[in-house]
Formats: C-alpha cells, structure tokens, sequence
C-alpha cells in the first residue's frame, strides 16, 4: 500500500520565485486611481472581462479545463492574474481566531500545526489516522483555484496539495458511505475565538461522496510553493473551488464517511441562509445581500459572479436534475 | 462670563478623528487587502458612533443635571450625518462604481440595503434643517421633524445587524457588536419615555439631595 504513494519532492529552485508568480500592485498608484477608476465605472457598463451567462455550460464562461498540475502557472484558466501571498496571508475568515479576517494572522502566528494527526474514520473499509507526514506523501500538485467567499470578495490563489479521492481511495468508503464530514480542531488554548458562545464549535462542513471524490476537491498543504500559513488553515485545508469559501474548512483533525448528511457550521447557524450545497451561483442571492458580482482582492471595480465560480463545465453535471435554487 | 469652550473643541475634535485615522491608515496602506470594503465599513460604524452619541445627549443630561452637553447634540448629529453620506458614497461611487442600475436594484431588493439607504435618508431632512433658521421658523414642527432620528437610530441597528452573518435572534453567529449597540441604542430610546425620564431625574435629585444634606451634616 505505501508503494503506491508516490513521494513529490519539489526542489526549491524549481519554486517560481513569489516576484515572477506575480507582478505586486503598487497600492498608491491603485488608490490614487481609485476616484478615476469610479468614474470611468459609471461611464462603463461592463468593466469586467467575463460575462456570467449563468448556464455554466455556455463557452464565456468556461476557460480551459484546470490543469492538473500547475506548477509555476501565473494566472488561472481565464487568464486572471494570482494574488500576491500578502494578500492571501492577511485577509483570513477563520473565526477559531477572530471574525476581524485581518487579525487572525497575528493572533494564529504561534499555532501549532506539527505534529499533526487526521482520523479518517466512519462507513470505510480502512479507518485509520494519519500523521501529516504520511499525507505529504500523496501526490502533491499545484492547483490554481479562484476562491469566491460569499461575503462577494475573492482571490486567485496557487495552492499545493493532493486530492481527496486520493486519501479516500486509501479509506475505502463502504457502499452505504453516502457524505464526507469534516471537523476542524477546537483548542481553546490556542484558538481564542472558540471561546464564543455565538457559534456551534467545532467547525464541520460536508460534501457529498460524489463531490468529494471530484478531481478538483483537494485538501491544500501549502500555497506558492511554501507550507500553508497558519492563519489559511495549517497544515490541512480542504478547497472546494466552485463552492462559497466557508466550504473549504480549514485545519482539519477528522474527517468521517456517513450515510446522513452531516451538520455544518454555517447551517446549523442560518439554514436559510447557507445551505449545505453552498455551490457558488449568480443567480441564488443570499437572502439579505446579492452574489451577482463580486470584487476581487486588488482589484476596483466589480465582476460578474460566474455560475459555479467558472468551473460549471467539469462540476454542473454534478448537479444534473437539482433545482439549484432549492438545493442552495 | 464665558468659559473656554473645551467641550464644544473636543467634540470637533472627536468628529474628525475618525476620517483622519482613515487617511492615516490610506497612507500607510494600512486597511487591509480589501480597502474599499474597509473603509465603507469604518464610515458607517462612525456614522453609527455619533449617532449614538447624538442620542445619548438627551438621557446624560437627564441623569447628570449638565446643561453644558446640550448644545452639542447637533454638531454630533451633523457628524452623524457627515459619516452617513460619506458611508453612502463609498457604497455608490467606490463600492458600485455609480452604476445606477446596479445601485437601484441593490436599494430597492437587498434587506440590508434597504434598511441603510432608509435610515440615511430619515436623516437628510434633519441635516438640512439644522441651522437656526429653520429652528426659529418651524417652531414645534421642528422638534416633530427630528423625532426622525429616533426610528433612524433603530434602522441603523437593523442594517448593521443585517449587513453581519449570522442571526440576531438567534443570537447564532457574528452578532455581539450589532447586539451591543442595538442594546444601548435601546437603552437611549426608553430613557426618553417621559415616565423613564421622570423616574432617572428623581432618583437623581434624591440622590444630590442626600449629597447635599451629607456635606450639610459633615460641617
């Protein structure tokens, strides 16, 4: 079994430096514009390059299939630039920290993500746990995903890690396995924001079996090239790009096949408002905002919002037959 | 004699601290990696502070007797207001781009929305009758008309708890600040009900009366 896991060693040198990955936005020249910028918006009908049709299917809004490894890509499939690691690193919804998203990479500076220890439990033909080491030797690839929160901001981000079919097909889920629950560690000691009486800790999301066996549902261990940062969820995180962010949970401990669907976190706070599918969709507001266009970090003006974050044409078929505006 | 207007300076003071942290913190890119948001954000908590503060001039006099707080309420009031439009810019111009359209769908269908497009437009009316001509010309109806900044001052808290995720009445998820101004801003309200009022300003005489017969017996 161990022969199968093939080990990726990336040589430092191969690692695109972070300068090449990315040219930095000078932020004063940016803001300086920024009045221009809003003028010229009004003037403009359509600022943004892509235009969501909301099918999914249609060819604006499909780029080029992901690739499957991305090492030293720039840009996604449509050509949108990265976000710099700054930005990735400083702007963190992680409320086990705080609900201020740039207070967490200060206050997760000391968190303690070695050692480490994943318990894959539940409706599988091999429950066992698993040392981060032990993980690290999937095979590591280079993914560039958007990442669209439904707070209607979102980042361009070149994650490592390995997919989750991998680890699964290790697990071997029974037939009655129907949903994947995740759970994120509860250290109070360590994570002040779990001392909050507002929320239903521990953080859980969910998938259902056949999204967590999709090719692009990874479990991210590091991003540009470097181990993840604390404060994007060290050492393990899962990342569901044509999900809403709060999807892609963050520092996971457990991770258990059920043949219920699994209570989540954002559910059990607003089923009305976050529904357990969560797939990113244009046309399904959330009840109290819009999710028709979205600002992405770094830049001024807004997009459209594209019918599963623009990955409709690998992951729609997912949902054939669902009326998306009841499975929200 | 007049006194050295201090608390009328601190007040100005205290109004421009907000959009001048705000400046400080463009220029030293300090507003996180989403600065629009940021500084939408941080124009409508300050709207909200003077807001409140604006309504906490009526219950502070009644329940200290300072007269001198009274002539403040309408330069907190005007810096309410003053946040609420820079607020509301932000939200139009760099937020939205002034895309009209856009903009009209958002005021009319979006619930948090709605509930600050309407709160700062209760406020308009105000600011724009806030000079001594209009308090002069309009007599009684000018104290009807600012009356207004009561059901403002609780749609703020609506738009404010709206804007968060989570539920309120749930008490489920990011609600502790909304809640906590929601409770002063409450707290302000009910101190104006003439019975709250009457019942502060007694106990308040009693409590001075008593002061006042302790240093009578102390001498």
């Amino acid at each position: 079994m161990e022969q199968k896991l093939k080990h990726v060693d990336i040589p430092s040198s191969e690692i695109t430096p972070e300068s090449l990955y990315l040219s930095r936005r000078d932020w004063l020249k940016v803001m300086g514009i920024v009045s221009a910028g809003a003028l010229l918006a009004a003037c403009a009908p359509k600022l943004s390059g892509i235009t969501a049709t909301g099918s999914g299917s249609s060819p604006e809004t499909q780029g080029a299939p992901v690739p499957d490894n991305a090492h030293g890509q720039t840009a996604d499939e449509f050509g949108n630039p990265l976000n710099t690691f700054d930005e990735i690193a400083n702007y963190n919804n992680y409320y086990e920290f705080s609900t201020a998203k740039d207070a967490v990479a200060s206050l997760a500076a000391d968190f303690k993500s070695t050692p480490w220890a994943v318990e894959v439990d539940g409706l599988v033909q091999n429950p066992r746990t698993w040392s981060l080491d032990e993980l690290l030797r999937f095979e590591q690839k280079e993914r560039v995903y958007r990442l669209r929160c439904v707070e209607a901001w979102s980042m361009v981000i070149p994650w490592t890690g390995f997919q989750l079919s991998d680890l699964l097909a290790e697990a071997a889920p029974m037939a009655s396995a129907k949903y994947v629950e995740f759970t994120t560690l509860m250290d109070e000691e360590q994570m002040p924001g779990v001392g909050s009486r507002f929320y239903p800790w521990p953080y859980t999301e969910g998938l259902r079996l056949d999204e967590a066996m999709h090719r692009l549902t990874i479990l991210a261990t590091g991003l540009y090239g470097k181990p993840l940062p604390n404060q994007d969820g060290a050492p393990l995180r899962l990342v569901v790009p044509w999900k809403y962010g709060f999807k892609s949970i963050k520092a996971i401990v457990r991770i258990r096949l059920t043949e219920e669907r699994p209570q989540t976190f954002w559910n059990t706070i607003a089923p009305d408002e976050y529904g357990f599918y969560s797939n990113v969709n244009p046309e399904v507001d959330h009840p109290r905002w819009s999710q028709a266009t979205e600002r992405r970090i770094g830049e001024l003006s807004r997009r459209d919002t594209l019918m599963f974050n623009g990955y409709g044409g690998e992951v729609a078929g997912l949902y054939a037959g669902m009326d998306l505006s009841i499975n929200y | 004699m007049r006194h050295f207007p201090w608390l009328r300076i601190l007040v100005h003071i205290i109004g421009w601290l907000p959009l001048a942290k705000l400046i400080f913190d463009f220029a030293a890119h300090n507003l996180t990696v989403n600065p629009i948001q940021e500084i939408e954000q941080r124009l409508g908590r300050a709207a909200l502070y003077f807001l409140a503060a604006a309504l906490a001039i009526t219950p502070v006099h009644t329940l200290t007797g300072w007269r001198s707080v009274l002539p403040r309420r309408r330069a907190l009031g005007l810096y309410a207001f003053f946040y609420a439009s820079l607020h509301f810019l932000t939200f139009a111009g760099l937020d939205y781009g002034f895309n009209l359209a856009q903009i009209l769908d958002l005021v009319t269908t979006k619930p948090y929305i709605i509930a600050g497009t309407l709160a700062f437009s209760l406020l308009v009316p105000l600011a724009v009758t806030s000079f001594d001509y209009f308090i002069r010309r309009m007599k009684k109806n000018w104290k009807r008309l600012h009356r207004l900044v009561y059901p403002a001052g609780l749609i703020v808290i609506v738009h404010f708890v709206w804007a968060r995720k989570g539920n309120l009445f749930q008490l489920q998820g990011d609600v502790l600040q909304p809640l906590l101004w929601g409770l002063l801003v409450v707290f302000l309200l009910i101190l104006r009900i003439p019975a709250a009022r009457k019942w502060v300003s007694g106990l308040r005489q009693s409590i001075m009366g008593r002061r006042r017969a302790q240093t009578h017996a102390e001498k």
